[in-house]
């Protein structure tokens, strides 16, 4: 299981703000290891943010997202103590879901 | 709200299924929450075939997109890049670099009540233009800086 993401959700007037931090490698398939083998790609390929069942955000990446991939984004409706979803799947199939609370 | 398909994405097997949604075209990809990855767009080595893939012509250029990038990135594993559309009807965002192995680095698709105005960070393996493309209203626009790379981000 990866490790979890840092979210940092806050209300900043009428906006929400959240800056997601993921913990992910974000393998591009491009690299050589000290052999000379190929390292396979290992990415983040889809993100979702779920806020009160509805997608505030869908991502689609490609490996050239940066290793432990950093976003932000910013959406109308939240409030202090909502909380906000945020979903990974990569190349492997393996996925995540953090929550965080709006402060 | 379609519970089968909500069941389907808590049990991650449904990927396939969505796919089986999209290809019998009851949904439209941007109204799905969880999208199949665009392997065709995320293939494509320049900027026409990407537009292609998308399914978007020739993007018109736009004052009205702003993308804030370093002039100069010193570490290219690492670039903060962060787009802003003023467009109004913004429904995605994406991120192009003419120069790496893979043009297209990253879609954001944008509902309604979401500001259009995305941060990320971004590996880039040389000096390239970086496109941002915006999808409003159903038409595509562009904006394009030069980031010069002192140290690549796609090397060993």
């Amino acid at each position: 299981m990866a490790d979890p993401m840092r979210i940092r959700a806050s209300v900043q007037g009428d906006a929400a703000d959240v800056k997601v931090l993921f913990s992910h490698e974000m393998e591009t398939g491009q690299r050589k290891d000290a052999n000379g083998q190929i390292v396979p790609a290992h990415f983040i390929q889809t993100v979702n943010a779920m806020f009160k069942g509805r997608s505030v955000l869908a991502a689609q990446w490609g490996p050239a997202v940066s290793k432990n991939p950093f976003l932000n984004f910013r959406f109308k409706g939240a409030a202090k103590g909502d909380k906000i979803q945020i979903t990974w799947v990569d190349t492997k199939g393996d996925t995540r879901t953090d929550e965080a609370t709006f402060t | 709200m379609n519970n089968a398909r909500r069941e389907a994405l808590k049990t991650g097997g449904g990927i396939t299924l969505l796919t089986l949604i999209f290809a019998s075209g009851f949904l439209k990809p941007g109204e799905a929450i969880s999208a199949e990855w665009n392997k065709a767009a995320f293939d494509t080595k320049n900027f026409a075939d990407t537009m292609k893939a998308l399914g978007g012509g020739n993007p018109a250029e736009s004052a009205d997109i702003v993308m804030t990038a370093p002039d100069i990135a010193e570490n290219g594993a690492v670039v903060p890049v962060s787009v802003l559309s003023k467009i109004p009807k913004t429904e995605s965002i994406a991120i192009l670099i003419e120069k790496n192995p893979n043009m297209l680095t990253a879609t954001f698709e944008i509902p309604e009540g979401t500001e259009p105005n995305i941060g990320t960070r971004v590996k880039m393996g040389q000096t390239s233009n970086v496109f941002a493309l915006v999808k409003a209203d159903g038409k595509y626009y562009t904006v394009a800086k030069e980031i010069k790379v002192t140290l690549g981000g796609c090397g060993g």
